[in-house]
């Protein structure tokens, strides 16, 4: 089981602008075995993927494979020295056919120029068989289901021979049974000596198949040991940490009455089956409600089914006991619904227009009478709010772009609370965000949660949910799997709950 | 904090090369001025003057039209065709008027053409609007086939041919046709006047009302929009049925100044607007660009061209000069923006330290 060190990382270091996201962290990985990674979003596992698959350079430490320090420039490089990895993202063209997404950069042609279709299609045939897949090498990838997708592009990487391989939430898109193959894929590569690094947020899954286990805490690696002896509890507390993040509530205020209520909510996904299932929940004012769940549980679009952007979801919304019956977001918006999305800059703001402009855009009546706007107005309620929010900008007139993560997560909340909402719906509003942002955010919703207003907020953040919340719910697979009080939410229980739907498939344990 | 935002960037390099190239079409318009004043024979003659303003007019008020639609992330090409068909409908309604049957026919005047013909390009609009928001064909696509179809019915309004003679009739009061395209007010020529009074009209709601902040903000990132409240289909709505009421005015201009409506009128008018959008600032991918900027823009497409002429240059020289121009605008827009960008972030970088 054990194997040679076939890659390592010594003091590594990681600066970006504004954060670091690596402080001198060792790894090693041992080849023929899997190397599990672990850590909570943000913790750096990613950003050490990014460094080992050639797309991110060390600011310091060095990096050996074998005995030899290297120096990874781009990913070509990496590729050339047998390292593969798998994005979390997936990095496919949906508009080519399977073996052409397999083999694109590297399409094996007749003397350089020619194409050779039959020998990509016979080798991606081949490819599948080993994967115990039965998808078409002519099928267009867009018209495959993700887990499919998935397969791809682990075929994609299978293809290269990668001596090194690196699974970034391999199963997070793949059902039990397409699971069960890629476990059995994994025991075939380990067995060829290919060395296998692993990360995944399903804990069971990851003490079921791994062989070394690291664990990452702030860019920080807390635990690096053999899988050995290693249970649930010991991730978890390596992950979190004894103490906790400090993000506790200082104002202890009484909730008003109920403000927002959401009965059967629920959402089809475009390949069948129902992304939010059947969900209900109310809120009071003045409360903080945590929605935890890991990535693809349905948080997200729960919320964008609440603000109205997908109209064709089922069930019925209330504030302050009124239905909505409205089904478009300016609707809801007028009647007290805000949403800070998930996705700032694609979701939350217009890049090229200036921080006054995308502040006020949702809110733009209370300054006009009739049809004119009174600028000066505006401009008063815009410098209102940057000092409110503390916003940190040298002239309101600046495209936003121009801002930090943190800074222009701040300008978005401003452009929700100009519409003078009661329910606010946070989306991670701490993704991307530095530790000291996040602390003015958190700061900024227990304000105004104090004053009144009602907040859902999503995060799979286990640190902030535990400390935000008045109240959590968790979601898994469309569903909330787990109600708990500030008085009843543990760890341990808030991630079992967030794993329901995801039960592991035992008899695997036994092929790896 | 209010101090914040009258804390003035430094005066530097930068900053200087940015003035200069925001005020680059102004800068163009005043150099081809001074070169055809100084090349051109009569270049400054009171005659010429008008006349050029009469050709820019056209151009400019198809191009404030065409400016909102690029600016809220689309394309209008069906804007020449419009023209062509409106000319077509004031042509037909002075000569014919409508024809009931019964023997009698309903004559109007002039207003009443004017309001019958602006409906027409409005409605065209209304049908781009139709077909990008509910039915998701692309701009492009879209008012190209609106292109083909308006002018194939300006074509089989009157079988190809020209309605000539558009004076009008004193009886039913429409002999006043012709002041549209050759009248003045307070000595400026009407079609000028309209330039104005559309061109204000724009700019007005560009920047004053909401729906302006709302056209440049679904340019810039519909879904962002779209989930910031703002109704980005009725916006869509009003930037084509917009350009469509600009291509009316602009039938409207033509078939009175020529006293005659040609179905072929306004071919490539489209590419024209664009180009004095394009010239004046606007961003081809949304979000960007300011009615006075179009205006300027349509202004040194305008002298460009009617200056060549005067100095005897061939046609084929003055279109190949015309493409030379409108590239090396879009060139300098993209350092333009580069600078820009880079200025902010300077700016912003200082304040975080």
């Amino acid at each position: 089981m054990t194997g040679s060190v076939g890659l390592s990382i010594r003091c590594g270091t990681k600066v970006y602008p504004g954060t670091v996201a690596l402080k001198s962290a060792d790894f090693d990985l041992h080849m023929g075995a899997v190397n599990v990674l672990v850590g909570e979003n943000g913790a750096g596992k990613s950003t050490m993927m990014k460094i080992i698959a050639g797309v991110e350079q060390l600011t310091e430490g060095q990096l050996f494979i074998g005995d030899e320090e290297v120096v990874l420039r781009n990913t070509d490089d990496a590729a050339n020295r047998g390292i593969g990895i798998v994005f979390q993202e997936l990095n496919l063209f949906p508009n080519l056919t399977v073996a052409e997404n397999i083999f694109i950069a590297r399409e094996k042609t007749r003397r350089g120029i020619d194409v050779d279709q039959s020998a990509q299609r016979a080798r991606t045939r081949e490819l599948m068989r080993q994967l115990e897949q039965d998808i078409d090498p002519d099928a267009l990838v867009g018209d495959l289901r993700v887990g499919q997708q998935q397969i791809v592009e682990i075929a994609k990487s299978l293809a290269q021979n990668a001596r090194i391989l690196i699974l970034d939430e391999p199963t997070s898109a793949l059902s039990a049974a397409e699971v069960d193959i890629l476990f059995r894929v994994i025991a075939d590569l380990k067995r060829d000596g290919v060395g296998i690094i692993y990360i995944s947020h399903r804990l069971e899954e990851l003490i079921q198949i791994g062989d070394y286990i690291t664990v990452l805490r702030d860019g920080v690696v807390t635990g690096a040991r053999s899988m050995e002896g290693v249970d649930v509890d010991w991730i978890v507390r390596n992950m979190i940490g004894e103490s906790g993040k400090d993000f506790a509530k200082e104002i202890d205020h009484p909730f008003g009455d109920e403000v927002f209520r959401a009965e059967h909510i629920s959402l089809g996904r475009s390949g069948g089956g129902l992304v939010v299932n059947d969900v209900s929940l109310s809120l009071q004012k003045g409360e903080i409600l945590g929605i935890y769940g890991l990535m693809g549980a349905g948080r997200s679009e729960f919320l964008e089914c609440v603000i109205g952007r997908h109209p064709d979801a089922t069930g019925q919304v209330f504030v302050e006991g009124q239905p909505l019956r409205e089904k478009n977001v300016a609707g809801r918006i007028k009647r007290g619904l805000a949403l800070i999305p998930e996705d700032r800059k694609n979701d939350g703001l217009v890049q090229m227009l200036s921080i006054r402009e995308n502040m006020t855009l949702s809110s733009l009546s209370q300054f006009t009478r009739g049809i004119h706007m009174s600028l000066a107005k505006e401009k008063n309620s815009v410098s209102d709010f940057v000092k409110r929010l503390a916003v940190k900008i040298a002239s309101a007139e600046h495209a936003v772009s121009s801002l930090s993560g943190g800074n222009q997560q701040k300008v978005v909340i401003s452009k929700a609370l100009m519409t003078r909402p009661q329910v606010l719906l946070m989306d991670e509003p701490s993704r991307g965000i530095d530790i000291g942002a996040k602390a003015e955010v958190f700061r900024v919703m227990r304000k105004l949660a104090a004053d009144g207003l009602g907040i859902i907020f999503v995060t799979s953040d286990l640190d902030e949910v535990m400390s935000l919340s008045d109240r959590i719910l968790v979601m898994s697979n469309g569903r909330i799997t787990g109600e708990f009080t500030r008085e009843t939410a543990t760890n341990g229980a808030l991630i079992e709950a967030s794993a329901v739907g995801h039960k592991p498939i035992s008899q695997v344990k036994d092929l790896v | 904090m209010a101090e914040q935002f009258v804390a003035a960037p430094s005066k530097s390099n930068p900053d200087a090369l940015l003035v200069l190239l925001k005020a680059r079409t102004f800068i163009a318009l005043f150099l081809v001025f001074v070169f055809f004043a100084f090349n051109a024979p009569n270049f400054m003659s009171t005659a010429n003057m008008v006349i050029m303003s009469k050709h820019i007019a056209i151009n400019a008020i198809l191009a404030i039209g065409m400016t909102f639609v690029i600016v809220s992330g689309g394309i209008d090409l069906s804007v020449g065709s419009i023209v062509g068909l409106c000319g077509m409908v004031a042509g037909y309604l002075v000569l014919n008027g409508v024809d009931v049957g019964l023997g009698w026919s309903i004559q109007f005047n002039t207003l009443e053409i004017c309001l019958l013909v602006i409906l027409v390009g409005m409605a065209i609009g209304a049908l781009n609007g139709f077909l990008i928001t509910k039915l998701n064909v692309a701009p492009f696509i879209a008012t190209l086939g609106t292109l083909y179809i308006a002018r194939g019915a300006a074509m089989l309004s009157s079988d190809g041919r020209t309605f000539p003679n558009l004076n009008g009739n004193a009886e039913y009061g429409s002999d006043t046709f012709r002041w549209i395209g050759a009248g003045e007010v307070l000595g400026v020529p009407v079609s000028i006047c309209l330039l104005i009074s559309v061109g204000v009209l724009a700019a007005y709601i560009a920047t004053r009302t909401p729906l302006g902040r709302h056209i440049y903000a679904v340019g810039g990132n519909e879904r962002a929009a779209g989930l910031s409240g703002i109704k980005v289909n009725r916006t869509k709505y009003f930037v084509y049925i917009f350009s469509g009421f600009c291509a009316a005015l602009v039938g409207l201009i033509i078939s009175s100044q020529l006293v005659a409506a040609h179905p072929a009128t306004g071919d490539t008018f489209e590419l024209n607007a664009i180009a004095a959008a394009v010239l004046g600032g606007t961003s081809m991918s949304g979000g960007r660009g300011r009615i006075g900027g179009t205006i300027i823009g349509a202004c040194v497409i305008g002298v460009l061209s009617d200056g060549l002429v005067m100095m005897g240059v061939s046609s084929f020289w003055q279109t190949v000069i015309k493409g030379l121009v409108i590239i090396a605008a879009v060139v300098i827009d993209q350092s333009q923006q580069k600078l820009q960008a880079r200025v902010a972030l300077q700016t912003q970088a200082n304040l975080s330290k």
